[in-house]
This record gives structure tokens, C-alpha cells and sequence, in this order.
């Protein structure tokens, strides 16, 4: 086992341990809001670990290029799919209101008058 | 069995348990954005366990899918979010 073999090893690991996460995560929280603070954390940071692992495999600069490349655009599209599916959770009410601490959002879009 | 085979195994159990749980919340699901949720969960397990293999077995034959997976992979649950209507309640 060499120092190579178990950075690799680890980092899998660690990968393995948040996709594991999120799945229970979305299993086991109550509404669609929640279950995207679960979701989405996971597909940022266990695909990041999984491209250190095969960089470090392979340590060539035509994979690691491709590595921070696939990385750049997970981390350009990953917010906007959140940012979409909680957007449309809030106006078709698919949230539960008792769970929220505090509804920012709400004044807002009355004053503005921008539907619902 | 090497150090890596048992990473493997691990792993394994543990991507497993992730993926079988996005399943039956895309079963399960009361609305159609828990399943949009649950299908984007699936699908970066499905990169996370590409990534794992091409780590352990030292090659990169997939790299290039995942590449467009991280690329294109957004535009369904977008679209989906966007164009779902207030009185749709499934």
C-alpha cells in the first residue's frame, strides 16, 4: 500500500460517505426545501474529492485539465438547478410554513406585487 | 484482497445505500420537484461512482462523459422547475 494508494482510497471514501448522505438526507427530511439543502451539497464536494482522487491516479496534465474543467462547470450549473427548484418549491407552495424561523421572502414579493 | 479492493467494496455499500434512497424518493415523492430533486442526486451518484471506478482501476476512459454529464446534466430539472404550474399539486 503505497502513500498514492491511500490518498485515493480516502478521498473515495469520503465521496462514498456524502453521496450516502444525501441520499438519507432526501429520504428522511420533511419538505422540498430541506431536501435540497440535503441534495445538493454532495454533488459539489463528492464529485471534487472524486476528481482529486483521479488526478491523482493519473497524474498527466491533459486529466487534470479535464478534471478542473468538469469541476468548473458542476460548480456553474449545480447553484442554478438549486436555485431554480427552490424558487419554483417557494410559489407553488411546496414548503411547510411551521418550519420556517422566519419568511424574508414574503414581504417582499407583496410589496412588489410580483405574483405569487 | 488489496487495500483498494476493500476501498472498493465500501464504497460500493455506501454509493448503494445513496442511490437506493434517491429511488424511492423518486417513487415516493409527494410533488414533481421532490423527483426532479431526486433524479439530480441520482445522477451525480452516478458521476461520483464513473469518477470512483476511473480512480481505483488507474484510467480515464469516462472522463470525457463525465465532462458532458457536468455540462448538460442541469437542463432537465431546470426546465422542469421552470414550467411547472401553480395548480399542477403531483
Amino acid at each position: 500500500m503505497s502513500g498514492s494508494e491511500l490518498a485515493i482510497g480516502i478521498l473515495v471514501l469520503v465521496s462514498a460517505f456524502l453521496s450516502m448522505a444525501a441520499g438519507i438526507g432526501i429520504v428522511r427530511f420533511p419538505d422540498v426545501l430541506t431536501r435540497l439543502h440535503a441534495g445538493t451539497k454532495p454533488q459539489v464536494l463528492g464529485l471534487a474529492t472524486v476528481l482529486l482522487a483521479i488526478s491523482i491516479a493519473d497524474p498527466h496534465w491533459g486529466v487534470i485539465t479535464t478534471a478542473i474543467l468538469v469541476l468548473t462547470f458542476q460548480l456553474l450549473t449545480q447553484p442554478m438547478t438549486a436555485h431554480m427548484l427552490g424558487r419554483s418549491a417557494y410559489r407553488t407552495e411546496h414548503l411547510r410554513r411551521d418550519l420556517l424561523i422566519e419568511d424574508v421572502l414574503a414581504r417582499d414579493i407583496d410589496t412588489r406585487g410580483i405574483g405569487t | 484482497m488489496t487495500f483498494l479492493n476493500w476501498i472498493s467494496v465500501a464504497a460500493g455499500i455506501m454509493f448503494g445505500i445513496g442511490a437506493l434512497c434517491a429511488v424511492w424518493r423518486i417513487i415516493k415523492g409527494p410533488s414533481i420537484l421532490d423527483r426532479a430533486l431526486a433524479t439530480d442526486v441520482l445522477l451525480a451518484i452516478g458521476m461520483c461512482v464513473l469518477g470512483a471506478e476511473m480512480a481505483i482501476n488507474r484510467h480515464t476512459d469516462t472522463l470525457v462523459i463525465l465532462l458532458v454529464l457536468a455540462i448538460f446534466a442541469f437542463v432537465g430539472s431546470i426546465s422542469i422547475a421552470r414550467f411547472m404550474a401553480k395548480q399542477d399539486a403531483s
